[in-house]
């Protein structure tokens, strides 16, 4: 009953984070400079145009009001109506969320297994060959910038070889196949960025437990390095590895705009960038909110997966 | 397949001919018989395009155009009512054998015989001036202002409509040419998927992603729709865009980076095209301002400018030089004969000095919002301004609402205009006393008589003499320095045939679609 309680607590609290949430995202857009009026006409805009478009588009109540009237639709399922377009923004948001989550799918299916299975066979032969390879490799893919990474990969693969297309534009009615051929450089340009930062966590967390007593007494008995590592360790260990993957898992959907910029992805971080340039607020409050949803959601998660997969704390909870 | 010394041949060529083109004003002639030569056009094929100008809030209504994708993509399916050659001349395209009464307020034209629309229906008077009147009256459309002198379009026969105007304007046949003037049936409203006379129907459509036309009948525009279908995609980062081209994925770009287009030009496989075009980014005084006030300021600074540098760094060659007058080289009313304003700081200094300006300070408000290279090209004009005794600051602006808290507010700031299709459009907008985007305020009574005497003017002689004047004034004592006019430049893979430049839009006046072929 009491880990009930606590899913129950942590789920509360990711609601109280989202509400705390669309407040600031409502404060921010309206600190930006300029309304959407002036971005809308641009370098065409006279003070007439203007005001005329600024009544026909509600920029004339007060802040609060619109922050009510916007949370009121939202609870709703209602997203709001696109400025720029005046289509619903649900219905052009929510395809583009579907290919946001295909990419960071097709990304963390390749990332995670790597990163993880590649951070425990570091931890097993610590100081080896593969294990300052990988560390060194790792740190090398993380620190140059994403949108370097993917020209040097469009460089190789598309340029180069001709092997994998450059262009990641994807469709309504395109096979799973080609969908994930037209990924697949994005796909490896993300794996690249998440990998070290995982990699080194699952390495880093499994070797702080290994230098437990009983990891001692579990070598004293004569396990080999691997068996300690695997059935003594890594269980230990796993806390921190949940919320590194957790994390991750939420940058591969809410911070991959520039990537989606290289390799032209139709998904939302572009589109938010879109809703920005051209105030398009209710736009850009609906990307935030689906991305502070996801963030939430994925740490939420990450903390009840660590708490369960911790004796400890789990045996805590018990009491 | 072309050999590949025969492909560098043709590139050669058709960077000279853009060049003498310039000049010329004759661009093509020499280039129709090379790509002949090259490869004999023939049908069949999928055009693949990939083009900056696009957002996910595009629609296909030619009444909301307001970049090139839609417009682009506007042209494949329909037809515009006439159409700018390469040479810069009005064309017939729908409409045809135009007549003006003395005064140039009361037009006739000939609806184009026996075509019909993609829905079967033949296209008549009645069609047009529904597809005109979208852009009249209570419509948002970005022609509107464009159309405000017509008063009234009657139907003569079913071939035959006749346009009144307010006040003449001898150049009603080039305002026609706008790309957001295309033509549908009568009455029609269903912009999701719009019917036209163009040589393609749409198939599919994304917006701000992709989009798909198919021929689906023989195309009525001689010696054009050769392909079968074209693709248009969005791609509106350069670099993306080049790299697509580079690995094959698209035949076409727009819009290169000058920066890197030397490099581009090296690569096999890709022919660049360059088009000498009414663009230009400029830094604009506000003649009521001091010290801006005096035109020995302005002139001083005119002198300060190094053109040339400008030309060769931040274009990196890929423009022309302007002469603080706002019609290019291409038009048919551009003056040569106007003494060039070069960088000169003794001339500078004399200007200073006549207007009793022993330390002149002057602050300049840039960003590249205004026109790529405008903080570069303010940095270099602060270096030369600084041997012509002026002392120049630059003043960085945000991206974010430059146009409306920067231009036209600040004294001293960068600017940009895209090219009118005629000179009467581009002083009326931006020249002209009581024009709402007078960037400059600067104010002339003489040159707005001139340019409503021009307007009307049917004898091209007296009106080239006119516009000539005009162009000298506002070089003179204007408050707009035009360093440069930037070129267009896009590339094509060795599958593309018959690009040409055009002096008005890229990608052939955004007709790309019915005009290439593919090998």
């Amino acid at each position: 009953m009491a880990i009930l309680r606590f899913i129950v607590f942590r789920a509360a609290l990711g609601v109280l984070t989202l509400f705390a949430v669309s407040l600031l995202l409502f404060l921010g857009t309206q600190l930006l400079p300029g309304d959407v009026a002036s971005a809308l006409l641009g370098q065409s805009a006279t003070p007439e145009a203007l005001a005329v478009l600024r009544a026909k588009l509600g920029l004339n109540d007060p802040a609060y009001l619109r922050y009510l009237h916007w949370l009121f639709g939202v609870l709703h399922g209602n997203l709001g109506t696109s400025l720029t377009t005046g289509t619903p923004i649900a219905s052009v948001l929510l395809p583009r969320l579907a290919n946001t989550l295909f990419l960071a799918g097709y990304a963390a299916i390749i990332a995670v297994p790597l990163a993880v299975g590649l951070g425990i066979l570091s931890a097993i032969r610590e100081g080896g060959i593969l294990d300052r390879t990988a560390s060194i490799l790792s740190l090398a893919t993380i620190s140059f910038p994403e949108f370097f990474v993917s020209y040097i990969l469009i460089v190789i693969f598309a340029s180069g070889f001709g092997w994998l297309p450059s262009l990641a534009t994807v469709y309504d009615g395109m096979g799973f196949w080609s969908r994930l051929d037209a990924t697949t450089l994005p796909a490896i340009t993300l794996t690249l960025v998440v990998v070290a930062h995982m990699l080194r966590m699952t390495r880093t967390s499994t070797l702080a437990v290994m230098s437990s007593p009983y990891i001692e007494t579990a070598f004293l008995k004569g396990m080999s390095r691997t068996r300690v590592v695997l059935g003594h360790a890594l269980p230990n260990a796993l806390g921190p590895i949940i919320n590194v993957v957790a994390i991750n898992l939420a940058y591969l959907v809410v911070g991959v705009v520039v990537v989606e910029v290289v390799f032209v992805y139709p998904g939302v971080g572009q589109f938010m960038v879109d809703a920005v340039s051209k105030r398009d607020l209710p736009t850009v409050q609906a990307c935030g909110l689906i991305f502070a949803t996801v963030f939430i959601g994925l740490n939420t998660l990450a903390d009840i997966l660590a708490a369960l997969a911790n004796p400890r704390l789990r045996s805590g909870l018990r009491q | 397949m072309p050999k590949p010394h025969s492909m560098i041949d043709r590139r050669q060529f058709l960077g000279a001919a853009a060049l003498m083109g310039a000049a010329t004003g004759l661009s093509s002639i020499p280039l129709i018989g090379a790509g002949a030569a090259e490869v004999a056009p023939k049908q069949g094929g999928h055009l693949r395009l990939g083009m900056s100008g696009g957002s996910t809030t595009d629609s296909l209504n030619p009444t909301t155009y307001l970049s090139w994708v839609p417009a682009n993509i506007g042209y494949q399916i329909m037809n515009g009512l006439v159409e700018i050659d390469e040479h810069n001349q009005a064309t017939p395209e729908l409409l045809m054998n135009w007549e003006s009464k003395p005064g140039a307020a009361d037009w006739t034209f000939d609806v184009r015989r026996d075509i019909t629309f993609s829905n079967g229906k033949t296209l008549d008077a009645d069609d047009i001036i529904y597809s005109i009147n979208l852009h009249r009256g209570k419509s948002s459309s970005p022609a509107k202002p464009t159309l405000a002198a017509v008063t009234d379009i009657k139907k003569l026969s079913p071939n035959k409509i006749q346009i009144l105007m307010s006040s003449g304007n001898a150049d009603l046949p080039f305002l026609l040419s706008d790309y957001h003037i295309l033509a549908v049936p009568n009455g029609f409203t269903d912009w999701k998927n719009p019917i036209g006379t163009g040589c393609f129907v749409l198939e599919h459509y994304e917006a701000g992603v992709r989009c798909i036309t198919k021929k689906t009948r023989p195309y009525w525009k001689p010696n054009c729709g050769y392909v079968d279908s074209v693709e248009t995609l969005t791609i509106n980062d350069v670099s993306a865009r080049t790299a697509a081209l580079l690995s094959g994925q698209v035949d076409a770009i727009n819009r290169l980076d000058a920066r890197t287009v030397d490099l581009l030009k090296k690569r096999p496989k890709v022919h660049v095209i360059q088009s000498a075009a009414g663009q230009h980014g400029l830094f604009v005084m506000n003649c009521t301002d001091a010290p801006y006030n005096d035109n020995n300021v302005r002139m001083a600074l005119k002198y300060a400018i190094d053109r040339k540098q400008l030309l060769d760094t931040v274009l990196r060659g890929y423009g022309r030089i302007g002469n603080d007058q706002p019609i290019p080289s291409t038009n048919q009313y551009y003056d040569a004969s106007l003494p060039q304003h070069s960088f000169d700081p003794d001339k500078a200094k004399f200007y200073l000095k006549k207007a009793g300006q022993t330390d002149l300070k002057v602050e300049l408000n840039v960003n590249d919002v205004a026109f790529t290279g405008a903080t570069d090209a303010a940095q270099l004009f602060q270096q030369t301004a600084k041997a012509a005794g002026i002392n120049l600051s630059i003043k960085q602006q945000p991206a974010d609402g430059y146009w409306s808290n920067i231009w036209m507010k600040a004294p001293f700031c960068a600017s940009y205009w895209g090219g009118r299709p005629t000179a009467d459009q581009m002083l009326t907008i931006a020249y002209k006393s009581d024009a709402p985007w007078n960037d400059t305020f600067w104010k002339n009574p003489e040159f707005d008589k001139l340019l409503l005497e021009a307007r009307v003017e049917l004898d091209q002689a007296k009106r080239k003499e006119m516009y000539g004047q005009m162009q000298g004034m506002i070089s003179d004592t204007g408050g707009a320095i035009i360093p440069l006019f930037i070129d267009y430049l896009e590339a094509g893979s060795d599958r593309v045939h018959g690009m040409k430049p055009n002096p008005l839009f890229d990608f052939m006046g955004e007709r790309i679609g019915e005009k290439v072929w593919l090998s």
